[in-house]
């Protein structure tokens, strides 16, 4: 049996010089040179060896059997096949699933989007090794209008998602993640704070597990709770969110930080699928009016230049136009958020895309940089733009 | 790979929610096993549209037909890998045969060679995929890293001993693969069906 392809194997010792340690020719006893056979097959023990292997494959059948079987089992081995799945197969499969068999327990609508961007999320992660929990990133959002930001890893954005998503499992009755040394305001960046603050070690990828736990873990509940929680709400400490817009919200950010992550490990990331996108953007553009309100209370945005408008009337609107996938039109009253958007009332356009549109609220995008296009009243289109980016938080 | 060492009550579990009808359920299972679906089904057809398919065929059969896993009859992640083998497989003979039937090159002897191939190197996968992770890891180190033994030793802080041990054992494991129904092989998961 000739082990090494090119190296011709004359089967005596004699014809070669012998280079055991001490260049005799290596004598090893028979469970020796068995336990060698793996080493042998893989090319991957020292010459003398081998060649002590291979005198011994001609005087002993069953060690030649072993040898030529585990021979041939090297030739299976092959790297792993590529693990980067195409991520819409997911939707694609569970879509054909449940088409053919109606879920008696589904995912409700507005938890899908959240369903999705964990998933995807969470295959990013996979195949990541300790170089990429430890990449750097850098957190960026808009805190009275300037530009924030708080350097993490990629574990402590985990972390981030962990703690924060961790405010609807406590609105949900089930565990939080932070336990005991939970903060006494829930804010988001309160929370995160305590939990790098609190940890013995800096956050690794240990962090996945628990994160991704949790994610299916909401799913889950809120496909058994259903409509019965459509009075549910999530603190976040400053405002509350319907449980179902604060799965949208979580959505959202859980896409956000995945775009922080991929950049930060030099990954491509898509934007959500159209229809998520747009479930996304509709909350932004519902939340608008009242922090429009909120900015203007406090000298941030332009004060209401006619007569108030009574509630459920219409009043002077912005149009938003969302193009590309997901997109779609929306009409944000910017006097008050009782009123009604008009299109009768128009006083400012503007257009931009989808993805886009998300990187500003999400405090990626200056507002003064974000719009592709605009017309109408200035004032009103400046304020609608730094209150989308107000939005943003850590 | 987190998969592994999953206590079958996870599975038992998991049947018991899909049986029940939850959506949710299938996603987790989808998060689970598609990459290991994936690249089985790719390994057979060699093509990503068709593996896209049988992954597909896959999830909905475990969906419409959660009763056919058996908890007591082995892991779920076993009895996945055989069913996708045997999709993957079926689906190979019926693209063969029609290239055949179209006057595509090749014997049906060749057709049958290439079905066997393919199921061995499914079946080797899932082995390699599925072995203690200590023997994965020295024949990685071994075989791809190209290190002989003794420095797969020290990179793995054990005995060379040990990974003489590991390297002979991790390779009879594989050489399984060309035994159909071979012990520890999951059931079905041999057969060119």
């Amino acid at each position: 049996m000739t082990g090494h392809p090119g190296e011709p194997y004359t089967g005596k010792a004699g014809t070669r010089p012998a280079n055991g340690p001490d260049g005799m020719p290596l004598v090893l006893e028979h469970h020796v040179l068995t336990s060698l056979l793996g080493a042998w097959a893989l090319a991957a023990c020292a010459p003398a060896e081998a060649e002590a292997v291979e005198e011994h494959l001609g005087d002993c059948g069953d060690c030649a059997d072993e040898a030529l079987r585990l021979r041939e089992a090297v030739g299976l081995l092959q790297r792993p096949e590529s693990l980067d799945l195409d991520p819409g197969l997911r939707t694609r499969v569970l879509d054909s699933c449940l088409e053919r068999r109606p879920p008696r327990v589904p995912v409700p609508e507005w938890a899908v989007a959240y369903d999705a961007e964990t998933a995807r999320l969470d295959a990013l992660l996979q195949d990541f090794g300790d170089a990429e929990w430890r990449a750097p990133v850098r957190l960026r959002w808009y805190e009275a209008d300037e530009a924030s930001s708080r350097r993490t890893t990629v574990a402590g954005v985990i972390a981030h998602l962990l703690t924060v998503d961790g405010l609807v499992a406590v609105a949900l009755g089930l565990d939080d993640p932070l336990g005991d040394a939970a903060p006494a305001r829930p804010t988001p960046s309160d929370r995160t704070e305590t939990c790098w603050r609190t940890a013995r070690l800096p956050p690794d990828r240990s962090v996945r597990a628990p994160w991704r736990e949790q994610t299916h873990a909401l799913v889950r509940t809120v496909s058994f709770t259903g409509d019965g929680t459509g009075r549910t709400t999530v603190p976040y400490g400053d405002f509350e969110l319907p449980l179902h817009d604060a799965m949208l919200d979580r959505a959202f950010e859980c896409w956000v930080h995945a775009e922080d992550i991929a950049e930060a490990v030099d990954y491509p990331y898509d934007p959500p699928s159209g229809r998520h996108l747009h479930r996304m953007v509709d909350l932004a553009a519902r939340m608008l009016p009242a922090v429009l309100e909120h900015r203007r209370l406090h000298g941030l945005a332009s004060p209401v230049e006619r007569r108030l408008v009574a509630a459920g009337e219409p009043g002077r609107s912005l149009r938003l136009e969302i193009e590309g996938s997901g997109g779609g039109e929306w009409l944000i009253p910017l006097d008050s958020p009782a009123a009604k958007g008009s299109a009768e009332h128009e006083v400012a356009h503007v257009a931009l895309d989808g993805a886009e549109f998300c990187r500003l609220a999400a405090g990626h995008v200056p507002p003064r940089e974000a719009a592709a296009g605009q017309e109408g009243d200035r004032a009103a289109i400046r304020d609608v733009l730094f209150a989308a980016a107000s939005l943003s938080r850590m | 790979m987190p998969e592994r060492d999953v206590p079958p009550r996870w599975d038992r579990t998991m049947q018991q929610r899909l049986a029940r009808g939850e959506a949710a359920a299938l996603g987790e299972l989808y998060d689970r096993f598609a990459s290991l679906v994936h690249g089985l089904a790719h390994r057979v057809v060699g093509d990503e549209h068709a593996a896209d398919g049988i992954t597909r065929d896959v999830f909905a059969h475990v969906w419409e037909h959660p009763d056919s896993y058996d908890p007591g009859q082995g892991p779920l992640r076993s009895w996945l890998a055989a069913l996708t083998t045997r999709l993957a497989v079926r689906r190979l003979r019926t693209t063969e045969t029609a290239a055949l039937a179209r006057g595509g090159p090749g014997t049906p002897e060749d057709l049958e060679r290439t079905v066997r191939h393919a199921s061995v190197a499914a079946r080797a996968d899932y082995i390699v995929q599925s072995m203690p992770a200590p023997l994965r890891a020295a024949l990685e180190l071994a075989y791809f890293e190209r290190r002989d033994y003794r420095r797969t030793a020290m990179h793995l802080g054990v005995t060379d001993d040990e990974a003489r041990r590991r390297l002979r054992l991790g390779l009879q494991l594989l050489a399984t693969a060309h035994d159909s129904g071979a012990p520890g092989a999951p059931p079905g998961i041999g057969g060119a069906a």
